[in-house]
Parts: structure tokens; sequence; C-alpha cells
């Protein structure tokens, strides 16, 4: 429950670690209604469309990193403005971690830009994000 | 580079008829608990994840509309030279909160597709927006969706 007066530029963001699974992706994916071959049918993921596996999600992730900026906020604001991009493909089997840091503060309009990130296992950035909060 | 002929560049700005959806506690619940939220508010269905949308509005085709690859085509869009299809991210502006019980307004268009070079080859970007409103018409978001070819 952040307050906007006790925060400051630099503070980092709690994130999460998932590990998806073969059943998470097929819910989601469901969920979503998505049929795309990659998420679920590894032959086709690797012979065909050449991955290393089986795909997560790249609007999962996008999820995921949306989750960050709400559960920080709770019931103290407002998600205003998100974006996000798929730079490195994700596979079942890896865990990705979430997290953020604040990178602005408006005090007069009571925004919060946030800059957000998937990594994979080896630190790399597989999506980066930003968010822009507002506290009510 | 020229992958993009001004047949597929003429969709550009490229509108649908507006899609309506039912946002059901149900759906909301399922899409909660798949994509492994942590606030009650979300598992319970009382109120939407901002994500949420996303899957509202995906296209619900027929069967024999899925393509080989399982997908089904994003909306009315050009035939492209590039097969293997990739999310690429999206950026939102939200506008007000989603609840189950409402009926929302999605309006599709085809705003940018440009080509690029990427390390294992050329990439066609396809920039979709989706324009949100409840029934009475008052805004709930915009999204722009890009979808890579590859």
């Amino acid at each position: 429950m952040p307050k906007l007066k006790e925060l400051s530029v630099g503070q980092s963001i709690k994130g999460h670690a998932y590990t998806p699974t073969n059943v998470s992706l097929f819910l989601y994916n469901a969920a979503i209604w998505n049929a795309h071959r990659i998420h679920y049918d590894e032959t086709y993921a690797t012979e065909i469309e050449k991955h290393s596996g089986i795909v997560i999600d790249g609007p999962l992730q996008g999820d995921w990193l949306a989750q960050v900026a709400t559960n920080w906020l709770g019931e103290d604001g407002v998600l205003v403005e998100f974006e996000y991009s798929n730079r490195k493909a994700a596979y079942l089997g890896q865990t990705l971690v979430s997290g953020g840091e604040i990178s602005s503060i408006d005090p007069e309009t009571g925004s919060v830009r946030l800059e957000l990130f998937i990594k994979d296992e080896v630190g790399d950035v597989t999506s980066p994000g930003s968010a822009i909060v507002r506290f009510d | 580079m020229t992958l993009l002929t001004s047949e597929i560049t003429s969709w550009i700005g490229r509108s649908e008829p507006p899609i309506k959806a039912e946002v059901t506690r149900r759906d909301i619940i399922k899409y909660a608990i798949a994509t492994e939220q942590v606030r009650q508010t979300y598992l319970d269905g009382d109120k939407a994840p901002p994500m949420f949308a996303f899957g509202l509005f995906r296209p619900v085709v027929p069967l024999t509309g899925l393509g080989p690859d399982g997908l089904a085509p994003m909306g009315a869009t050009p035939e492209l030279p590039l097969k293997r299809i990739m999310a690429g991210g999206t950026r939102m502006t939200v506008h007000r909160q989603i609840y189950p019980g409402q009926i929302l307004v999605g309006t599709r268009t085809i705003r940018n597709i440009y080509e690029k070079e990427g390390k294992q080859g050329p990439l066609i970007f396809l920039e979709i927006e989706m324009r949100i409103t409840t029934e009475a018409g008052e805004p709930v978001m915009e999204e722009v969706q890009t979808r890579i070819a590859r």
C-alpha cells in the first residue's frame, strides 16, 4: 500500500517468480481463446516454427508486467498507461521473474511512472515494459 | 526490403465493424487464475485485470477458419509473405475499470504495417488498434497490439 509522499525515484517494486507448466499455459490459452500450436504442440513448435520448445505466451508476460503495477498499487490508485514489448522468446521449463522500479513521480497529478521487466534465468530481459499509475 | 506490396500497405487505416462482448464474472475468474493473479478482487471476478480485454476481443472463428498454425486471423488482415506469427507487445491507455456484467464494444483498426531487418531475416510488424467503449460509448481503453511475422 504505497503512499505518494513516501515514494522516491529509483525505488524498486517487488515482482514475482513464475514457472509456467503445460497445465497453466493450457488454461491461459483457453482463457484468451488462443489455439496457436507453439503453446502446446512441442513437435510443431520446434520443427515447424523453429523454437527451442513450447513458447510461453508474450501477452501472458505482458499480464505479469501489468501485475507488478497493479499488485503494488492495490486499491490506492489505478493503472492509466501500460506498454510492453516481447524481445526474447521464453520457453516452458524456464522460471521468469518480474519486477520494476519507479522512474518518475509527478506530485501535481499523483502520477508515478514505473519501468518494468520480465527476466529469464540467465538474467536477460525477455519483456521490458512501463506503466503510468495514478494515485487517487 | 520490398516485402510490402501496395496491396498490403493499402490495408493501413482499415477498420472493421464494432464487435460486442459480454464480460462475465466466470471469464474474469478463469483469466485471473490462469494469469496467477494475487489480488482477491480479480480472483473473485469483482473486476477485471487490465490485460483481460486482450483476450475478450480475440477473434472467435469456426475451426475451419484457423490456420495450420492454429491461429485465427487477427480480424481482417492482408495476406503477408511471412507466415510465422509472434506476439510483439502492446501499449494501452486505460480510461475505465472493466466490471462483470458489462457489454463492451471493440473496434479494430489496422494502424500500421512496416518491415524491419531482424537478426535472422526480415520481419513484418502489424500494429492493430482496438478501441473499447461501453455500450453507451464511454471510453474504456485503447490498445495497440503489435504482431510480428517472420
